[in-house]
């Protein structure tokens, strides 16, 4: 066994090379993203030629990694909780039609939003879609999860979905790994047709035998080795009650531990598997006075557990125990069973918050000058963000954009702006944005010939989430043309300050033609820029001796 | 035993680095260990922050609790004093004394010494110009680990040994730097 530090990401990664992974279709996303960097930069997967390219969105993704399945082979769908929005319609579907080759969906949700626009659990997808959830609680079980969800996944030929938070994801401990990967599936043809055209009397067929399926499902959460009860050691003999219970579930348990470094003083049911197992939430209640519920996300245990009664035994999220919102920290958890939070310094009045900033030389600044120094002269401009870094053109030097709701959203709701009447109305979108979800958006608009501006900020690279490959690079013309805008009306430009009475020009001409235009200011990525010159300074060097 | 190190400093300073050699040395010596880290968004000239822990104990959570660090280390002095209600009473603060001046309302900076005088034990270094006058210009962050290398309660030796493996694919005279880095922090620790 060897013994590796891995983030929780990492350990995701090679849980699954070493589970026989084929394929890792994914999106990048925070705190999903280092999962298939790591894949793509590992040896046996480059030997083994495992799929691990970038798919255009989680959509693409997760529909190819149905294809792969269909085919007999291992794959894994990686994205961050939102992206789960954008899969949903093959990821629920892949709920009826199962799988043939074993699927894990990993969903990497944020709460407290580090780096995201809401903090949704992607648990409900899983109960959503009927399919078995797991959720680790520990690096180590992160890893050994992948090759018990793979086997799970082409056992009960249904897809697995993972569920982990920010603080699994990125925070590291030593992984003790296995010496030899298993062999990738071979490629067969046992995928049943029918149960892949899901035509309604076929689906009708599968919707019956998957519901029926969920009973086994959750009886194999209850005996999952993954799901525990761990009686109090201080238990009292038959007959008497605990005066609490903690069901923990996840990351949760850590931080209960932690409460407790020499054994908790009450019974702890450890949840990492679901269907909730209703057998061991019964067993809990009937043997402590109260039930304290804890977990990370929205309250997905406490209301199955609580139904629809005001029952004053179980204490929770909805009770006030647990915070609503935010992730949870080993503070809150303290607080939440009457242990006292250890006092340090005060905190100190003169820090000052220190936002986050578009990096020093970056092309979306000369976008956001310009656009800012053209739209002083119209009254009620209004520009429709989009998702990335651009996304900081809301604060101040700039305050910049109006709005930023979801991938590929600053099109089509300039669009509706401009069907309402408003004008000027402009969109702006960066370059993996647009091909994530920005394309569809600007064929609405062309085919009404809709009067907003798009402007595509291409910075050559997928730059939020650390620099990845953008999917449309050296497309981006092609593409508009093909969706038909018109080439007077598509214009590249780059963006530096000695160009701002160029780049001031066009967007004005553009905002004043009444019809759809795009205009592309490419420079490449400041983070990127230097990695290539770094890259080169050292081939350089090497190319000498 | 067991130490608990909040590293912070603005996106871009090289506080992973540092937490790469501690994890090396810890690792090396069959420790526990766990270190939460910051990706994404705040990355871009925010505030950064990781907490990493060491125990010759199995660890439970990945982050450090109010009131329980032993060490913050820190390559900004604005930012050291941000995580200050992490901090034991007879914690450590290690933090580099040049301010790193991206936000227009950045506090005086007699403002900001003053309050790290307020706190028991602390090292201000000046570590930008120690790294320029002794030729390490890109080692600042090694010898602010040197400074902070007794309170981390990890022997000298052993970060020597975790430098040398974390740089040897970058070649001698990177290793060689930053080996000197370390010896200069540690002398000028006080």
């Amino acid at each position: 066994m060897g013994k590796k530090l891995l983030l929780g990401d990492e350990a995701i990664a090679l849980g699954a090379i070493h589970a026989g992974l084929s394929g890792v279709y994914a999106y990048p996303g925070t705190p999903s993203t280092e999962i298939t960097e790591f894949i793509q930069n590992n040896a046996i997967a480059r030997e083994r030629g495992i799929h691990s390219r970038w798919s255009t969105n989680e959509k693409t993704a997760m529909e190819a990694a149905l294809g792969m399945s269909f085919m007999g082979k291992r794959a894994l769908v990686c994205m961050k909780h939102v992206g789960m929005n954008v899969c949903a319609d093959p990821f629920v579907n892949s709920g009826m039609t199962g799988v043939n080759g074993g699927v894990v969906v990993l969903a990497a949700d944020d709460p407290s939003m580090h780096s995201s626009q809401d903090e949704q659990d992607s648990r409900f997808y899983g109960k959503f879609a009927m399919i078995p959830t797991f959720e680790p609680s520990s690096q180590q079980e992160a890893y050994d999860m992948m090759a018990a969800a793979f086997d799970y996944s082409e056992q009960q030929k249904l897809p697995v979905l993972m569920r982990v938070t920010t603080r699994m994801a990125h925070s590291r401990a030593v992984v003790e790994c296995a010496d030899e990967p298993r062999q990738e599936n071979e490629m067969n043809y046992n995928a049943v047709a029918a149960n892949w055209v899901l035509l309604p009397a076929n689906a009708r067929k599968r919707n019956d035998i998957v519901t029926a399926q969920q009973a086994t499902l959750e009886a194999d959460a209850a005996n999952s080795t993954y799901n525990c009860l761990i009686p109090s050691p201080s238990a009292k003999g038959e007959g008497s009650k605990s005066p609490l219970g903690i069901i923990a579930s996840g990351i949760a348990y850590n931080y209960v531990n932690e409460c407790f470094p020499t054994g908790a003083p009450y019974p702890i049911l450890k949840i990492s598997q679901y269907p909730l197992p209703k057998k061991l939430v019964r067993q809990m209640m009937e043997a402590c006075e109260k039930v304290l519920i804890i977990e990370e996300g929205q309250p997905f245990i406490e209301d199955i557990v609580r139904g629809v009664s005001d029952s004053s035994q179980i204490l929770g999220k909805l009770t006030g125990e647990l915070p609503r919102t935010g992730e949870l920290t080993p503070d809150i958890v303290k607080k939440a069973l009457g242990i006292e939070v250890c006092e340090g310094y005060a905190s100190c009045e003169d820090v000052a918050p220190r936002p986050p900033a578009l990096c020093k030389g970056c092309g979306h600044r000369d976008v956001y000058t310009a656009l800012n120094e053209v739209l002083k002269e119209y009254d009620n401009p209004r520009v429709f963000g989009d998702i990335g870094c651009y996304t900081l053109g809301f604060l101040p030097p700039f305050r910049a954009i109006h709005s930023c709701v979801d991938m590929g959203a600053s099109i089509t709701m300039a669009k509706g702006a401009a069907d309402a009447g408003q004008w000027p109305a402009v969109a702006v979108i960066g370059d993996s944005t647009f091909t994530h979800s920005g394309m569809t958006g600007l064929l609405d608009a062309v085919n009404e010939n809709a009067n907003i501006t798009v402007i595509i900020s291409d910075n050559l690279t997928t730059g939020m989430t650390g620099g990845q490959d953008s999917a449309g690079t050296n497309k981006f013309e092609a593409i508009c043309r093909g969706l038909g805008v018109a080439e007077e009306h598509l214009h590249v430009v780059v963006p530096l300050p000695k160009n701002m009475e160029e780049i001031t020009r066009i967007i004005r001409e553009e905002i004043n033609y009444k019809g759809t235009s795009v205009i592309i200011p490419r420079r490449e990525c400041m983070q990127t820029l230097q990695r290539h010159l770094k890259q080169k300074r050292r081939e350089g060097v090497r190319s000498k001796e | 035993m067991k130490t608990d190190i909040i590293l912070c400093g603005v996106g871009g300073q090289g506080i992973l680095s540092i937490a790469t050699i501690i994890g090396e040395a810890a690792m090396n010596e069959n420790l526990y260990i766990k270190q939460a880290e910051v990706h994404g968004m705040s990355q871009r000239g925010g505030d950064v922050q990781s907490n990493l822990r060491i125990s010759s104990e199995p660890i439970n959570s990945d982050l450090i609790a109010l009131g329980s660090a032993d060490v913050i280390i820190s390559m900004e002095p604005m930012e050291a004093l941000r995580y200050l209600p992490y901090l034991k009473k007879e914690g450590w603060i290690i933090t580099s004394s040049t301010p790193f001046v991206n936000i227009p309302n950045y506090p005086d900076i007699e403002v900001i010494m003053a309050d790290l005088q307020q706190v028991k034990n602390a090292i201000v270094i000046d570590i930008e110009t120690m790294a320029k006058d002794n030729d390490v210009p890109r080692s600042a962050n090694v010898i602010l680990l040197g400074a902070a290398q007794k309170a981390l309660g990890i022997e000298y030796t052993k970060l020597e040994d975790a430098i040398r493996r974390v740089f040897a694919r970058k070649g001698e005279a990177i290793v060689d730097a930053n080996i000197k880095a370390l010896a200069i922090g540690k002398e000028n620790a006080r």
